[in-house]
């Protein structure tokens, strides 16, 4: 009974936007930009491609940032800090992301003067940071001593040990960390709303405003177009399957590896 | 120390055979004096002082808890991990002191390799990247070089001959006694001076301990082999010296030879003949 009242919602929602999405999925969906209010067709190959360049930039901030935060948490940090920043990566990892969104804007928005892709990528950098930390960590944690005594042993530094042995045994669960938060930044709105924007045309500069695919979803929702509505729903069905997509990826790695070993 | 002239008129196989006369030497290898340890309050080596001989294989006996892997680890500094951990004495490795305020712990593993109780190749790294990673790391590139001292350390490690055909397979792919070998391998490969072993055969098959046994023969020639065991038959077979622990005391040291059947001292006679331990 409990099963069916968790299971039911979930597949009614799945059924409700696969319903609702694919009458507005054909090519153009994937090939074209927005058209004018109006004029019927049109696609959000922008968004999409918008939403890939901004997710890539805040990987790129963010993933090392997390990664070398973790190896200096287990592997440097006296444990006083190390509870500290476990704390506070907990409590940053509560924090609802529009704050997120406000503080690049704050940081980054401002300073330009204008919306860009960086300042969403920040925004959703500072979101997967605490992610990619706390997977890392407890990655780390599972290495048995040995092999690092082994390394340090044959006199590699410390830090080199860190790097080039511990981290890359446990390279399989880092990566699982890293994709878990890309699927989970991939859907964010509302740190994007006053950073990335959103964009009707083609952006590839990093530093103007770009469309993403949660932001192109919201603006189609709340407009008053029957046809846009059509196509937010089909933009939802594209981020969840993306996101499925990824967990699927995921579960089925973690499957092969575990029974590897 | 005495130098020998060599007559000039030698043939080159000569000259070989004078090198590779295995000579017993007197040098002292490892220097240690009032040697104690505590990790916090737990006082674990009480003023050890010892001369490990150059180029011979002193064995480490001893009831559990007596501390002689922490002897040996302090040998390489590596129980400097435990933040609770310290130290006071001596020890002088070919003369250099490595407690000393110049010492670097980094610098003196390069010349101290380890090998561990249970083996511990690195499961995610080839064969050939097991043995060559202590040189990578620390700044090798030439890849002629790394070429010659892989096939090198496996041969001196008895590995080559198994593993040749493949090399980048798995490290994990092979046996545990080859898996023990590997990692002597990995640590001759940066060619210290010093081997230092942590009961390296305690997790093997009789036939793999064998093999362990014998390479450490080979090893003598080059190395100065420092081995915990806590196999009698293993410290009277394998080792030319032997020191005895007992409760963080050096009890008795001496040719293993002394110890095994004359020993001096009325515990060290116990333990060895079973009575305790």
């Amino acid at each position: 009974m409990t099963a069916l009242i968790t299971v039911l919602p979930l597949v009614l929602v799945l059924w409700h936007l696969i319903n609702a999405g694919t009458k507005a999925l054909d090519l153009a969906f994937f090939t074209q930009t927005p058209k004018p209010v109006g004029e019927p067709g049109g696609g959000i190959a922008n968004a999409i491609v918008g939403s890939f360049m901004i997710v890539a930039m805040a990987s790129l901030f963010g993933v090392p940032v997390g990664i070398l935060g973790a190896a200096f948490l287990s592997e440097y940090a006296p444990p006083k800090l190390r509870n500290i920043v476990r704390f506070t990566s907990d409590t940053l990892n509560g924090v609802p992301s529009i704050v997120w969104g406000i503080l690049a804007y704050a940081l980054i928005v401002v300073t330009m003067g204008r919306f860009s892709a960086i300042a969403g990528a920040v925004a959703l950098a500072f979101i997967m940071i605490p992610l990619v930390m706390r997977t890392t960590e407890e990655m780390l944690n599972t290495v048995p001593s040995t092999y690092k005594e082994a390394g340090l042993a044959l006199g590699i530094p410390k830090w080199k040990t860190t790097l080039f042995i511990t981290l890359p045994l446990v390279k399989n669960g880092i990566v699982t960390g890293v994709l878990l938060a890309v699927a989970r930044v991939f859907g964010e709105t509302a740190p994007l709303l006053f950073t990335a924007f959103g964009n009707q045309f083609w952006n590839f500069n990093p530093t103007q405003p770009t469309a993403a695919l949660p932001l192109q979803i919201f603006a189609y929702a709340i407009s008053p177009y029957e046809d846009w509505h059509r196509q937010a729903w089909a933009g939802a069905l594209v981020l969840l399957v993306f996101v499925l997509g990824v967990n699927v990826t995921i579960r089925i790695a973690t499957n092969q590896v575990s029974t590897k070993e | 120390m005495i130098t020998v002239q060599m007559p000039q008129d030698l043939t080159s196989v000569d000259k070989e055979l004078l090198t590779i006369t295995p000579i017993k030497s007197p040098q002292t290898a490892i220097q240690v004096r009032d040697l104690n340890v505590w990790f916090g309050n737990h006082h674990v080596l009480k003023n050890v002082s010892i001369d490990i001989p150059e180029k011979a294989v002193t064995a480490i006996i001893g009831p559990s808890g007596c501390g002689k892997s922490t002897f040996l680890r302090s040998l390489n500094r590596l129980h400097d991990l435990q933040p609770n951990a310290r130290v006071t004495g001596q020890v002088r490795l070919f003369g250099d002191d490595i407690y000393g305020p110049k010492a670097d712990p980094t610098l003196l593993r390069r010349r101290i390799g380890m090998v561990f109780q249970k083996s511990n190749p690195f499961p995610h790294m080839s064969i050939e990247e097991n043995v060559l990673i202590g040189l990578r790391l620390t700044g090798v590139k030439n890849q002629a070089f790394l070429k010659k001292r892989l096939e090198q350390a496996l041969k001196m490690a008895a590995l080559w001959d198994e593993v040749k055909d493949r090399l980048h397979a798995s490290a994990t792919s092979l046996s545990g006694g080859q898996q023990q070998r590997l990692c002597i391998a990995r640590a001759i490969a940066v060619e210290p001076k010093v081997l230092l072993m942590d009961e390296p055969a305690s997790a093997l098959d009789p036939l793999a301990t064998a093999k362990i046994e014998d390479l450490i023969q080979d090893l003598k020639q080059q190395f100065t082999i420092v081995i915990v065991t806590h196999n009698m038959q293993q410290a009277a077979r394998a080792s030319d010296y032997t020191a005895f622990f007992y409760m963080g005391e050096l009890i008795e040291f001496g040719p293993t030879k002394d110890i095994f059947t004359k020993p001096k001292n009325k515990k060290t006679e116990d333990y060895i003949t079973g009575r305790f331990g």
